[in-house]
């Protein structure tokens, strides 16, 4: 393949038909209120998110490049007896939140009895020759598994609010648990592959490559894909 | 080995190392102030926010941790601990959490100092803004203020509850790791055996008053709200600090490129009068007495409060001039063993020296520090009056001579002497009952000083006292100097202040009040039926 110009980067390895092998997978089970599914999801995207997000990049001459600096924002639930950290930006806030209400409602909506998983899944790019398409290879994949509960009671609810909020605490835990593993992590990329590791296209931040996809499961146990969604701008190949 | 390292790489790792510590003591801080914190992301990096992260930087809480640090390091056998507490209006508290900053001796050899390590620091910090907001204590704190307050202490060398490990990172010369250890057991037990004098008035105990003094007037309390003042307002970094311009690369490492830049800030003006309204709410620097229990006696900086009473602070100045051995109070009780090595420490002597967190204080300590590392340890010289290879500690008990006269206390105290307060000087101005108040004992001493103080003392048992600032050592006489000092010492320390006779506490004494007054009809019944012998008996007389 041809080199790009510039000092040689460490390449990502390939992994092709090994890409479920290096992809790491989380899976996080909670079961929460129909109010309570949004901020448990985002709860937990966005302490993933803090940990996969860095500073913006600023590439210099001689291939090296500075970090620009992440903020973190206290976010208290109004559902759920939890608070938790996010990362200072409005626009990856709003991309969250966006696929969280979806799944929401796609939780809600007809044929579920509410039980459905929402992943988050980071992956590299690896460009290939035309006219082969990219490929998107994950390395790391974070599902949650909601189960939704009705509550009769206003105690039980109380009761929720609290229970949830313990299984929230646990789950933060087990995820800082994980990070703090040092396992695999995409090399820094030169300036002409930034774009194959990071999303740049936030304005104040950079998380690696992501995409959050869901799946509902209906009544009778199936499997029902509704939406892959790329939440991320990608070049469309070919 | 270090000599595996190259010299540059462990310049950058001690820096490193020093700037985590700071910064963890920051955000774990920053989350028990009671303030929903938010930073702004910046993708131009400013070169003042270490490990890419925006975490403001208190200044005296950057103090408090430096002062701890006295220039040491997080190191393999060197760890660094921030309790946090919670303490109620009628002064009962309970320790919440210790988050302990350690090392082990597990060293990575192959892993890059400025460029992997320093990352995953980076990671690490966050993920303790993570756990910060996940157990029991962010809960409290952020409800704290009038029935009871948060209080921390950071201890450099100490010892737990559950932990929950924050995570780890491997550098060449050891593994970081964090971990923190909070209570789960939140039923509350009364510590209240220990005072010996209850809050006068029995009224709310409002800590975070905001004083309005000027620099120049006597302490205020260590422990402002946040909620008092207008938002998380944090004054500016004024302390002058390395600043790290990192910049990375993505060649191979031989032309990695790492610049330092220092700033110097500007040295703030000698007079600060709007850092008074320190946001470094809820922040009490605790003392810890006893070598046996934790739990022996917080005591908080009740400055201004007539109600606590208790005179709090405690300068535990540790250098590495003279490492001490710990009597390392277990929280579950009992003595752990002397740790082998003389530079472990434990909470009694680790007890820091809270100064007034008006910024006047600290702008006159710091003035000259402009370099970080080196004199860290020479900001704690001076005002503190603690000369440098000196164990200053000054354990003043909760009890005794100084509790119930919080306000003159208050008033004693002066920003030059930090420990005016506890000077022989205020036994004037207390009450001359000695019932009342025990007779002022030679300041009190820890039994701890005895084994920890390693100038020459002479097995006297009086600490030197100096115009200045409270004894600092208690070696009782024939105590022996190591293993079980806690014996001798503890059970002179008890009963050089024995507790209060309960007919002169206030409770008591407002309740036989109440008594009397209740019975008081009746006893009037009575001697009125009894009017003519009464009579008679006066005649008699004349």
């Amino acid at each position: 393949s041809a080199r790009t110009p510039g000092p040689p980067a460490r390449r990502v390895a390939p992994a092709a038909a090994g890409a479920a092998m290096n992809c790491r997978a989380e899976v996080l089970e909670v079961s929460v209120e129909a109010r309570q599914v949004e901020e448990a999801a985002l709860a937990v995207l966005h302490t993933v998110l803090l940990h996969r997000s860095t500073g913006k990049f600023h590439y210099k001459k001689e291939g090296t490049y500075s970090i620009g600096t992440v903020g973190t924002h206290d976010v208290d639930c109004d559902f759920i007896d939890f608070a938790y950290v996010r990362v200072s930006s409005e626009e990856l806030d709003r991309a969250l939140r966006k696929a969280v209400g979806e799944f929401k409602d796609a939780l809600r909506g007809s044929g579920s009895d509410g039980v459905g998983q929402i992943s988050l899944e980071f992956y590299q790019k690896k460009k290939s020759r035309w006219p082969f398409s990219d490929e998107c290879i994950p390395w790391e994949l974070w599902t949650i598994k909601v189960n939704v509960v009705n509550l009769a009671t206003e105690q039980e609810r109380q009761i929720c609010r609290e229970k949830v909020g313990e299984k929230l605490c646990e789950k933060i835990i087990n995820i800082v648990e994980v990070m703090n593993r040092h396992e695999y992590l995409p090399k820094m990329p030169t300036q002409s592959e930034v774009d194959n590791v990071f999303d740049t296209s936030l304005k104040d931040v950079q998380p690696y490559l992501y995409k959050i996809s869901y799946q509902i499961t209906d009544s009778l146990g199936a499997s029902v894909t509704t939406t892959m969604r790329r939440l991320i701008k990608d070049t469309l190949a070919l | 080995m270090d000599t595996d390292l190259s010299s540059q790489d462990r310049k950058d790792l001690d820096k490193f190392i020093k700037f985590f510590a700071l910064k963890t003591v920051q955000v774990i801080v920053q989350a028990r102030l009671g303030e929903k914190i938010c930073t702004r992301s910046s993708s131009s990096p400013t070169g003042s926010d270490w490990f890419n992260l925006a975490i403001k930087d208190i200044p005296e809480v950057t103090h408090e941790a430096k002062k701890a640090l006295a220039g040491q390091l997080p190191a393999v056998g060197r760890s660094m601990c921030v309790e946090i507490s919670l303490k109620t209006s009628e002064g009962d508290s309970m320790e919440l959490e210790i988050w302990c900053l350690e090392m082990n001796e597990k060293c990575d050899k192959e892993i890059k100092v400025s460029y992997t390590v320093y990352n995953r620091l980076s990671l690490l910090l966050k993920s303790l803004l993570a756990i910060t907001r996940v157990t029991p204590a962010y809960r409290l704190s952020r409800k704290q203020g009038h029935e009871y307050v948060i209080l921390l202490i950071i201890i450099f060398n100490c010892i737990g509850f559950q932990t929950v490990r924050v995570g780890t990172v491997g550098t060449p010369v050891g593994t970081i790791t964090l971990s923190c250890a909070y209570r789960i057991n939140l039923a509350f037990m009364s510590t209240r055996q220990f005072e010996r004098t209850p809050p006068i008035m029995g009224i709310i105990i409002d800590h975070f008053v905001d004083r309005p003094y000027p620099s120049s007037s006597p302490m205020h309390p260590c422990n402002y709200r946040a909620g008092e003042d207008n938002g998380a307002v944090y004054p500016s970094v004024e302390d002058s600090q390395e600043v790290c311009t990192t910049s990375f690369s993505t060649s191979p490492p031989s032309q990695c490129v790492f610049t330092v830049t220092k700033a110097h800030f500007q040295t703030p003006p000698p007079v600060v009068t709007d850092t008074l309204k320190v946001p470094v709410m809820g922040l009490a620097f605790s003392h810890q007495l006893s070598s046996s229990r934790l739990s022996y006696q917080p005591a908080a900086l009740a400055v201004g409060s007539a109600d606590v009473g208790y005179p709090v602070l405690f300068a535990g100045g540790l250098t590495a001039a003279h490492p001490h051995q710990l009597i390392a109070p277990g929280k579950e009780g009992g003595v752990p063993p002397l740790p082998s090595q003389p530079a472990h420490g434990t909470q009694a002597d680790q007890e820091r020296i809270c100064t007034p967190l008006d910024g006047a204080h600290y702008s006159a300590v710091t003035p000259s520090s402009s370099e970080d590392t080196e004199t860290v340890s020479n900001s704690s010289e001076g005002k503190c009056g603690s000369p440098h290879d000196l164990l200053e500690t000054v354990f003043v008990r909760k009890v005794g001579a100084f509790v119930n006269k919080p306000i003159n206390q208050v008033t004693m105290a002066n920003l030059d002497i930090p420990f005016a307060m506890f000077a022989p000087k205020n036994v004037e101005l207390e009450d001359n009952d000695p019932m009342v108040n025990p007779p002022d004992s030679p300041e009190t001493e820890s039994p701890l000083q005895g084994s920890l103080h390693s100038e020459g003392s002479s097995g006297s048992s009086t600490g030197n006292t100096h115009d200045d600032f409270v004894m600092i050592d208690f070696k009782p006489a024939f105590s022996k100097d190591d293993i079980l000092p806690m014996d001798l010492g503890t059970f002179y320390r008890e009963f050089q202040n024995p507790p209060q006779l309960s007919s002169l506490s206030i409770d008591i004494g407002a309740q036989s009040m109440a008594e009397d007054l209740d019975s008081l009809p009746e006893k009037l019944a009575v001697h009125e039926k009894n009017v003519k012998e009464f009579d008679a008996f006066v005649e008699t007389l004349q």
